[in-house]
């Protein structure tokens, strides 16, 4: 203990810190401006990023409640950087808006309940965690507080979110019934496969399903999406999923690893339709913000065939493809949330001949969607290509079949905006926007991400030589 | 009197689970949607303290982890409470059928 309980909790030391800082500043007489709020909080949360890549040491702390490696804090860094993106996107939707303040704080406390989730080693702890960062993002789905969607989204969002904890606790039980513990190193001894834990298993996956929205359970994803602010959706479609994804991996990889055969089946099925069921409906969306909600339901499909490789390669792929998805579907939602905050306009229609008027950032979103689609010069193909030699390591091939179709079913949907954008005529387009200079900094960090990410290798093989760990 | 069995205790539960359970699925007030989830949430409840004292009598875990579960659920419902105060000011209605632009 002593100095040593701070640097292994230091990156939720420095978050509580800074949501310490907001609140005195709203309590304080002093009135801020929004324009220096937005500023400062910018630059903590760059502190916060870098402060990953300092006194970074292995342990355990409160009787393996909390536990932290290299690995752990690699994946809290990649959210640390996720979570300054949007921060400097949201910049002209939150620079006239009344409650930065509370936004922040709502948006900094479900970055904590993150960060504790993934160094969970208790299911109490990992419980808590993700509480914490469910409870306030609906709050912030209604932040556009007069608007009839908004508060229609945040509604569908708190309840299926309280339901699927509801089921994941009910497995949480049942698994604490026949094991007799709730400490995840102590857990993977006692498990012996009789029905009433496979059915408790079951339970858990149902509840892990809803948070990362794969098929069965993904009803509330694109209505969620459509209804809640650009700034709020980015969050809960790249953050919320990625932190979720790293437990699920590693849970299942360390836990649950005598179920391995059950697992294994359980996913095979949920990655099919997954991806079929996105795909699908992908085609028929004309609002942007739900078509990207469908598109990230199937690439959730694509995920989980990298998990189901169930082997190092499997952790680091899927590592490495959050963090490519980060960079892309946050270079999409830029262009997305800055139009949306000066125009409104959030149809696919509407982007028609939107390259004429802004060349720029049709690019942008173009080798955003490219990169997505998962085409080769982008990095987007790179964390494809991981994650399918990850599951291919299984020797299913029927399973990378269907994703190799699923692929080109996908290209034809990102296609049909990159064509809306650059070849479609349009009697009114959207006028020239003038970029602020944070939203275009975020929008050339995920450029510079999706180029430089698939063309540097060492970044995989850092992260895979992390993974070596389990 | 005769001794009552887990398995007793266990039925009643998991009744009480799927009860909550049909309640989310059947109901169109929101506010009784988020009554059925208490239910869940009780049920759990039940569980966690039955297992502890039946069959793992030496420590508590389970206990604490009911504490914990109270604690978020009364958590949950205030935040939900909120948004549902929202959205009657704009929909006039807590009715889950009139908020329904958000569709396929």
């Amino acid at each position: 203990m002593g100095t040593d309980f701070f640097i292994l909790m230091k990156q939720e030391f420095v978050l509580i810190a800074i949501i310490f800082i907001l609140l005195f500043i709203k309590v304080g007489s002093k009135d801020w401006k929004n324009e220096n709020i937005l500023n400062l909080v910018n630059v903590l949360l760059l502190f916060n990023f870098v402060i990953g890549f300092f006194w970074n040491e292995d342990g355990i702390l409160f009787n393996e409640m909390f536990k932290t490696n290299k690995l752990i804090i690699t994946e809290k860094s990649i959210l640390s950087l996720g979570t300054y993106i949007i921060s400097l996107q949201s910049y002209s939707w939150l620079k006239n808006h009344k409650h930065v303040l509370e936004f922040y704080m709502l948006l900094l406390s479900t970055l904590v309940g993150m960060f504790f989730m993934i160094s969970a080693g208790n299911l109490l702890m990992f419980y808590l965690g993700l509480e914490l960062s469910t409870i306030p993002l609906a709050a912030l789905a209604n932040f556009d507080l007069e608007k009839r969607k908004s508060s229609e989204a945040a509604f569908k969002l708190i309840i299926s979110s309280a339901f699927s904890s509801g089921l994941l606790l009910f497995g949480i039980s049942l698994m604490y019934g026949t094991t007799g513990t709730l400490i995840f190193s102590e857990l993977s001894q006692h498990l012996d496969g009789n029905p009433l834990q496979i059915f408790a298993f079951i339970l858990l996956i149902a509840g892990f399903s809803f948070k990362i929205s794969v098929v069965p359970f993904h009803l509330w994803t694109a209505d969620v999406y459509e209804g809640a602010p650009v700034a709020v959706t980015s969050y809960l479609s790249v953050i919320s999923k990625g932190a979720v994804l790293f437990v699920f991996v590693s849970v299942l990889y360390t836990v649950f690893k005598p179920l391995a055969v059950t697992w294994y089946n359980i996913l095979f099925v949920l990655s099919v339709l997954t991806m079929i069921t996105g795909n699908l409906f992908a085609i028929r969306q004309s609002n942007l913000k739900r078509f990207l909600a469908f598109s990230s339901i199937a690439q959730v499909g694509f995920i989980l065939i990298g998990i189901s490789g169930a082997s190092q390669a499997g952790t680091a792929s899927v590592i490495y493809f959050v963090l490519i998805y980060i960079f892309s579907n946050l270079g999409a939602f830029g262009v997305i949330s800055l139009v949306s905050a000066l125009t409104g306009k959030e149809n696919i229609d509407d982007y028609k001949t939107f390259y004429k008027t802004n060349p720029l950032l049709s690019w942008i979103l173009a080798i955003s969607l490219f990169s997505l689609a998962g085409i080769p010069p982008t990095a987007g193909f790179f964390g494809k290509f991981f994650l399918l030699m990850a599951g291919a390591g299984q020797g299913n091939y029927v399973l990378i079949t269907i994703a190799a179709l699923n692929m080109i079913v996908s290209l034809y949907y990102y296609l049909k905006v990159v064509k809306a954008i650059f070849m479609d005529e349009n009697e009114t387009p959207i006028e020239k926007i003038a970029i602020p200079a944070s939203p275009k900094l975020a929008l050339f960090i995920c450029i510079a991400g999706i180029v430089l990410t698939g063309l540097m290798s060492y970044i995989y093989e850092y992260i895979f030589s992390l993974t070596s760990a389990f | 009197m005769n001794e009552i069995s887990i398995t007793q205790i266990l039925f009643v539960s998991t009744a009480l689970f799927f009860i909550g359970m049909y309640g989310l699925f059947t109901r169109r007030n929101m506010i009784t949607m988020l009554m059925a989830i208490e239910l869940i949430l009780n049920s759990v409840n039940i569980n966690f303290v039955a297992f502890n004292k039946y069959l793992y009598p030496g420590k508590l875990d389970g206990v604490f982890f009911t504490i914990f579960v109270i604690t978020i659920a009364a958590a949950e419902a205030a935040v939900a409470i909120a948004i549902i105060i929202n959205l009657y000011r704009s929909h006039h209605s807590i009715d889950v059928d009139d908020a329904s632009e958000l569709k396929y």
